[in-house]
């Protein structure tokens, strides 16, 4: 497929942006058990104000691939069948949610709404992170269903889809929310970076798993089945047309496949090894932090770039059967 | 159900891409607007179509045949580029099974192409919305055409008759009769999108000729001769008169 940078853009910075909430959420709920220290408010209104710029940088960069955006309110619509349409309502519900909880933050606005057993109260910004936890989750897997849905890109449809797009989302926003930390001196950095090593080392492994089961999958297509003959040998003379179409750019990322592979081996170690390194640095460091976990934030999110668009780049679209030779 | 539906005849397919500029020239013509060429006399052209003919060359040289394969969208009758639409654009119509997309509501966001094995979904670089194939239903429906020209544009332009028109539901049709009697099939079905068009293989065609076919008493045009009478005693056809 034809790695298009709206869509490469918008998965990877609302993937952040969910993965910063995350983060920050955890944060809220390991202190009110009194498990880590507790940091000010402003920690998680800064927080969330970060993670509504990733999520409404991405939600700008989607526009760019539509042809008719001034119809994107029509996507809402089809949410009984179409993973997309589930991601358009979910998308605006996790900004606004998000945005609530930093508010609640910010202005320190945090009734106690109920009472459980054992005096613990249930308070307003702890609700909200619960509601944006589970709308983060179920805009990872909106995005990713979108692509694990469409069953004719045999690399995609894999429920590893869904959890690379989880735990790189995850990772990167944990890294993120470990800088926020280290700049803030919360003292909450070897807690956010061991978190962020472990979903980066969990992504990799995930990552890894799909590209082995990507080398290995036979095309259920072929370009017998393609046009019904069942002789072995067909070679395609001519597609019945010299110049470009829809159907020659689309399905196509007109690439080497040494560039593949090169792009493979960047964002294995841009998006895990050097993150992963970093953390583990800023974890052993004296000194405040901050500028090697920005590094590792910056680097992290350029190799999920590059993950990314060899993501769409590996798929194989059956359609390219028909688009072999021009004449 | 009525499913209306193309068959083309691999058989019979010249490749000569009268259907592909047919179809080029109705569907660019029509209230839709047109199909986009760009650059359409520069070094890089590119435009939408709704029909290709593809050229196949099969076996090895040179024991090789070639194949000209027109493609058009099939109006599968599991259509998977429908559920995916978010806006319900892309929709397959109940009566006569037709897929279409509502230009109007299309977003552009290409996901229904992405969920079509066969590529039959065309982004319009001008309208900047999905199109594809309509069975030109701005045509078989049109009653100021007379009623024997209500038929796609692709159909009408073919000189071989290689594509047939008619609903595959119907056991009696054009189409349902070819399918059943020719070894009709459909493209890629392993992924279950009963595609509504159907192809016939290529076949061996053989003419069988018999001498007294060859010398027929009623001979439209006088030139064979006729078959030499039998002899007064022999007897006749029944065995029973005679000269």
């Amino acid at each position: 497929m034809h790695p298009a940078f709206s869509v490469l853009f918008l998965t990877t910075l609302i993937g952040a942006g969910q993965g910063l909430f995350l983060a920050l959420f955890s944060v809220e709920a390991y202190s009110e058990l009194g498990l880590v220290p507790a940091p000010g408010s402003d920690f998680f209104a800064t927080g969330s104000l970060l993670a509504l710029v990733l999520l409404g940088l991405g939600l700008f960069a989607s526009f760019f691939h539509l042809g008719r955006p001034e119809r994107a309110w029509r996507t809402a619509t089809k949410w009984r069948t179409s993973w997309l349409s589930r991601e358009v309502i979910v998308l605006p519900a996790f900004i606004g949610v998000v945005f609530l909880y930093g508010l609640a933050h910010w202005l320190q606005f945090n009734p106690p709404l109920g009472v459980l057993p054992g005096e613990n109260f249930v308070l307003l910004t702890v609700l909200l992170g619960i509601l944006g936890t589970l709308l983060a989750f179920a805009l990872f897997v909106s995005t990713a269903m979108i692509y694990a849905a469409v069953k004719f890109l045999q690399e995609w449809h894999s429920p590893l889809t869904v959890v690379n797009y989880t735990l790189l989302g995850a990772a990167s926003g944990f890294t993120l929310a470990t800088a926020l930390a280290a700049w803030a001196e919360t003292g909450l950095v070897p807690f956010l970076a061991g978190w962020a090593i472990i979903l980066t080392l969990l992504g990799l492994v995930g990552r890894v798993a799909s590209l082995i089961r990507n080398a290995r999958i036979k095309p259920k297509s072929t370009l017998q089945t393609a046009i019904g003959v069942k002789h072995p040998a067909i070679q395609q003379k001519s597609q019945g047309f010299m110049g470009g179409s829809f159907n020659t750019r689309e399905f196509f990322h007109h690439r080497s496949p040494g560039f593949l592979r090169a792009m493979k081996w960047i964002f294995l170690i841009s998006a895990f090894a050097i993150p992963t390194l970093l953390l583990a640095l800023a974890m052993a460091m004296t000194v405040n932090p901050t500028n090697v976990l920005v590094a590792a934030f910056v680097i992290q999110y350029l190799g999920l770039l590059a993950e990314r668009w060899f993501f769409f780049a590996q798929a194989n679209h059956p359609q390219n059967l028909y688009y072999q030779s021009v004449s | 159900m009525t499913q209306l539906a193309l068959v083309i005849d691999l058989n019979v397919c010249v490749g000569c891409h009268a259907c592909v500029t047919s179809c080029k020239e109705w569907n660019t013509s029509g209230d839709a607007g047109p199909l986009v060429d760009m650059n359409p006399y520069g070094a890089d052209p590119t435009g939408t179509f709704f029909n290709r003919v593809q050229t196949f060359e099969v076996g090895e040289f040179p024991n090789t045949e070639t194949v000209h394969f027109p493609k058009s969208c099939l109006h599968c009758e599991e259509p998977p580029c429908v559920p995916v639409c978010p806006t319900g654009a892309s929709y397959k119509r109940k009566e006569d099974g037709i897929v279409l997309v509502d230009y109007d509501k299309c977003i552009g966001c290409k996901y229904c192409s992405w969920a079509c094995p066969y590529g039959v979904r065309e982004v319009d670089a001008q309208r900047r919305v999905m199109t594809k194939c309509t069975l030109c239903v701005d045509r078989i429906y049109d009653q100021n055409l007379p009623e024997w020209d209500r038929k796609p544009a692709c159909v009408r332009a073919c000189p071989t008759s290689a594509r047939l028109y008619g609903d595959i539901h119907d056991p009696n049709s054009v189409v349902s009769q070819a399918i059943r009697e020719n070894g009709g099939y459909q493209l890629m079905p392993e992924w279950g999108t009963k595609p509504a068009n159907h192809y016939l293989p290529r076949r061996k065609t053989r003419i069988t000729v018999r001498e007294d076919e060859l010398e027929r008493a009623d001979n439209p045009l006088k030139i064979d001769s006729q078959l030499p009478k039998p002899d007064r005693d022999e007897p006749s056809l029944d065995d029973v008169t005679s000269w």
